[in-house]
């Protein structure tokens, strides 16, 4: 199995992202150029966070038109994995591969600290060895973390168990106070409705190792890199 | 010629750093104030090789396209001689 980082001008996440496929999964992992459109080796791509274009425009919205976001518009659609984190949650919604759209937190300030955050479903590839309703506690690095959508693709996201993540309190219970952000129904992830997609706020890469805080990121590395063996099977 | 586009938050989401321009100049002494919504405004100078109608269209497009993200804002077009 081979995985790939995307790097924009801007992105800052990607050696943390690199660190972990390389080290914790063990496979092999290249960087692939925002300006590069070969996408035909891998498995998976990672679009990391960051500040892609400078956050220019809105957040993750110029990325959206590197040539590279064609690729992965294609790579998703023949149902390889593609996992946004951050930045990379914001350029998905941009780019229409997954709905709604990340905007200002709620209280303005850009929030750096960890946070707990509950797993919702493990039905998608990327949570397989998760439990549902455990809580993770992974930190987050954002200022437009806030996530927004119209009531019927709300709707759309929980009767299809799409909300992958919430922000929750250390108990796992939802609270005003937990969602730190102000996030739509707490959410802090979601995938696409063919599941390969997924993108989330909270940062799991910068979580596996107990050196870092906390290694409950890794969970998420384990069940990627043991679906993507299970299909190679 | 000149296009103007004009975006804006939809009118239901939130829009916290209006609330916060509000609060400030509340302080400063305003009265009578409701409401706050920041937007963003562009100025696209044309080099004159367009007529109008394809200038307005190329700004709606752009509007739509690149200027605007239609989960969250509108957007409105202006063209100027």
């Amino acid at each position: 199995m081979k995985f790939g980082v995307i790097v924009f001008p801007g992105s800052n996440c990607d050696h943390d992202a690199y660190h972990v496929i390389s080290k914790h999964v063990g496979q092999p992992v290249d960087f692939i150029w925002h300006r590069d459109t070969d996408l035909s080796e891998y498995d998976a791509v990672i679009i990391p966070g960051g500040f892609s274009y400078g956050d220019y425009l809105r957040v993750g919205a110029l990325a959206r038109f590197s040539p590279v976001m064609a690729s992965v518009k294609e790579f998703a659609a023949q149902g390889r994995l593609v996992l946004g984190i951050c930045n990379g949650f914001q350029i998905l919604c941009e780019a229409g591969l997954l709905p709604g759209a990340l905007i200002r937190n709620r209280d303005l300030h850009f929030i750096c600290q960890h946070v707990s955050v509950r797993v919702e479903t493990t039905e998608t590839p990327f949570t397989t060895g998760l439990r549902a309703g455990e809580v993770l506690s992974l930190p987050i690095a954002h200022a437009e973390g806030n996530y927004v959508c119209d009531d019927a693709t709300h709707a759309e996201l929980v009767s299809e168990d799409r909300i992958i993540f919430r922000y929750c309190d250390t108990g796992g219970e939802l609270t005003e106070e937990a969602n730190v952000n102000g996030s739509r129904d707490s959410i802090a992830g979601i995938c696409s409705r063919e599941r390969n997609v997924l993108g989330m706020m909270p940062h799991p890469e910068r979580a596996c190792e107990d050196l870092l805080g906390s290694s409950d990121g890794s969970g998420l590395f384990r069940s990627l890199a043991s679906t993507l063996a299970d299909a190679a099977r | 010629m000149k296009a103007k586009v004009y975006v804006t938050l939809k009118s239901g989401v939130l829009d916290p750093q209006g609330k916060a321009i509000q609060h400030s100049v509340e302080l400063l002494g305003y009265a009578g104030i409701a409401d706050v919504r920041q937007g963003k405004y562009f100025e696209i100078a044309l080099d004159g090789s367009l007529d109008e109608a394809r200038a307005r269209e190329i700004a709606e497009r752009m509007g739509r396209d690149v200027l605007s993200n239609p989960v969250i804002e509108d957007y409105r077009v202006e063209v100027e001689g």
